[in-house]
């Protein structure tokens, strides 16, 4: 710290007569609150007895989910041409579901790992619901390319398994690339989940009455003790865990788009992918934490640790990426017009003005025109619209998917094998279930586990700072 | 007083603010404690200074895990698609460090993620379900907003009564002997 020496003679004489103004830094945690009061709110979540509003939700949640459960039956007992799958088109809904959800999942780890490299300590009070939010949308992603493949029975043969055949997985393929970095990511992310909810899973078991509840969170904390010795690995180890985040997360998606990019199809064969799909797939992330944290901010009155600051945050995110999502498609075209490319050219005309024109058009709609709301202070508080604009961005940017696979492959080099893709009523359903799978997994996540993490909240507090006094 | 002395653990003292636990932590590293630890509710800035602990191993165990895996890969795939069943692909080697290296790259980065977790778990001695500190009814609060200085008896130059007056004299607000 450069601190202006005491001795009067090296002071500027200025600063007798004036007080330096000090810089407002907008508080993490309103109304001053202690740290008993954050350490009872996140907990009285979890000890409450059950909210009527969450039995409601989690009834609604497992009847969409079994959609899901139906579709893939179905599915597995008829086969993969119930899904509307055929020539040209092959991948169809099922690979724009398994984009869209891991995009989906990109914002959580960004919160958790690349935000806490840059020090924004204002990812406090989100990144434990944003991880989760990560965990589960990989889930719902991993369920597509697994039924994908028609017999799901071998879908063990996409790991580096010994199997009958005496044959291994062929690793020039980016969709073996993709199995392991979709893997590797579930896997590193629930490390990062489980490990930064050890302490406040302590203090829930050092607040359990009930025998039944001690057992199940003193087993889940380890025994964690929160001596200094401790945190001073735990914190390392945390760190550490973030710094290995942040190339998994950008190496995720930009493997998910080579699985484009490596093909030679029109419109799918281009270097921009990967930083394209990755400024997407956080653009989409953030507009589902914002989905997912205004309605629980209001249901447990979270607005002391969930303020305005970090609304207009996550709403600037969402403008800035949006905004690169939107140079990205410019970029694109650019590009399709000045390689001379006839094919790639006529990929984007007809992406625009081809036989799915809508899907395009809601695409950009929802992706670039609705996010430039957020320039508006206005609008970033009045959180109903925010709200809103965010389910615009999540279903813009499914239209994303679905532009870029389904316009590319229905029209592609040789007219005569061109043809129209639509749906089943079983892609549907299958996709339609996902979002109450991946409810059912989130309610849980609300009523048994720490939503907030306590001790990083209590660490951006004023009294936190041991210097303070 | 010897065999009473066994059956101890330590002695408590319970903080309420983080700047006072601080200014105990540098107060008991310059007395030259050994076995000692302060539990707080959060990770306080600064206190492993105040405390003088040397940095934490775990990155040891990141690089170890990162080194592994980057190996683990490379040899996956080159017996798998170059030795065991060897690959022809459009007349490229069989195998090389270009191809797979998103596998490499995963492999790396999963595997430090595990040196990491569990270099974690392995240097904070945990999992541990039972521990003399969880008797204290005091300890139940320092998960929420109390901070405690617990000096061990292992330490060589515990005495109960000194240890007692020590505390005492830092300010600390409750002052515990914790059974073994």
């Amino acid at each position: 710290m450069a601190h202006a020496p005491d001795s009067s003679s090296d002071r500027p004489a200025v600063l007798d007569r004036v007080r330096p103004a000090e810089l407002p830094r907008a508080p993490l945690v309103l109304n001053d609150r202690g740290f008993h009061w954050i350490t009872d709110k996140v907990c009285g979540i979890v000890e409450e007895p059950t909210p009527r509003w969450w039995k409601v939700t989690f009834l609604v949640a497992l009847f969409v989910a079994s959609f899901t459960g139906v579709g893939l039956a179905y599915l597995v007992s008829t086969g993969t041409g119930t899904w509307g799958l055929r020539a040209p088109v092959g991948w169809g809904w099922a690979i724009v579901n398994f984009v869209f959800w891991v995009g989906i999942g990109h914002a959580g780890t960004l919160i958790s790992a690349i935000l806490c490299l840059l020090r924004q300590k204002w990812r406090t009070s989100i990144n434990r619901a944003a991880e989760a939010m990560t965990i589960f949308a990989v889930m719902c992603a991993g369920i597509f390319p697994l039924f994908h493949v028609g017999r799901v029975w071998f879908a063990w043969w996409l790991f580096p398994l010994p199997n009958q055949n005496a044959i291994w997985p062929q690793f020039r393929s980016p969709l073996e690339w993709d199995v392991f970095a979709v893997s590797t990511y579930f896997t590193v992310s629930t490390l990062f989940w489980y490990m930064g909810m050890i302490p406040d899973l302590g203090a829930i078991r050092d607040r359990a009455r009930t025998w039944w509840r001690k057992a199940f969170y003193s087993l889940l904390a380890m025994g964690w003790r929160g001596g200094n010795r401790q945190w001073s690995n735990f914190e390392m180890a945390y760190l550490l865990l973030a710094g290995l985040s942040t190339p998994l997360v950008l190496s995720v998606h930009t493997i998910v788009s080579f699985d484009f990019a490596v093909s030679n199809v029109p419109g799918w064969h281009t270097t921009i992918f990967p930083p394209y799909f990755v400024a997407g797939a956080i653009f989409s992330g953030f507009a589902m934490v914002l989905t997912l944290m205004l309605p629980l901010r209001a249901i447990y009155r979270l607005h002391d640790v969930i303020n305005q600051y970090h609304i207009d945050n996550m709403c600037k995110i969402i403008l800035a990426t949006g905004t690169m999502v939107g140079y990205a498609y410019a970029t694109e075209f650019f590009i399709a017009a000045y390689s001379g490319n006839p094919y790639e050219k006529f990929a984007f005309i007809n992406r625009a003005f081809g036989q799915y024109w809508w899907a395009y058009w809601i695409m950009v709609s929802c992706n670039v025109i609705t996010p430039q709301l957020f320039w508006f202070r206005k609008v970033r508080e009045n959180h109903s619209l925010v709200w809103i604009i965010c389910l615009f961005v999540n279903v813009g940017m499914w239209f994303e998917r679905f532009v870029i696979t389904i316009t590319s492959l229905a029209n592609d080099y040789l007219p005569s094998s061109w043809g129209y893709y639509s749906p089943t009523i079983v892609d549907i359903f299958t996709f339609f279930g996902t979002f109450g799978f991946f409810s059912v997994l989130f309610l849980l996540f609300v009523r048994f586990l720490p939503l907030l993490p306590m001790a990083e909240v209590k660490m951006v507090t004023p009294q936190a700072d041991p210097h303070a006094h | 007083m010897n065999e009473r002395n066994e059956r101890i653990f330590g002695v408590a003292c319970t903080f309420r603010r983080a700047s006072d636990v601080y200014r105990a932590a540098e107060r008991v590293r310059d007395a030259g404690w050994t076995r000692w630890d302060v539990h707080t509710p959060y990770p306080v800035h600064g206190l492993d200074q105040a405390m003088g602990l040397p940095r934490s191993p775990v990155p040891r165990l990141t690089l170890l895990g990162g080194v592994t895996g980057f190996i683990t890969g490379c040899l996956l795939t080159w017996y798998m698609n170059s030795y065991d069943y060897p690959l022809i692909v459009g007349g490229k080697p069989f195998w090389s460090v270009i191809f797979p290296f998103p596998v490499l790259y995963e492999c790396t980065i999963l595997f430090a993620a595990f040196g990491t977790f569990f270099g974690q778990f392995i240097f904070n001695r945990l999992p541990r379900h039972h521990h003399p500190l969880f008797d204290l009814p005091q300890f139940a609060r320092v998960s929420d907003d109390t901070f405690m200085v617990v000096l061990e008896a292992r330490d060589p130059q515990f005495r109960l009564d000194d240890a007692r007056g020590f505390l005492q004299s830092l300010g600390g607000q409750e002052i515990t002997v914790i059974r073994d």
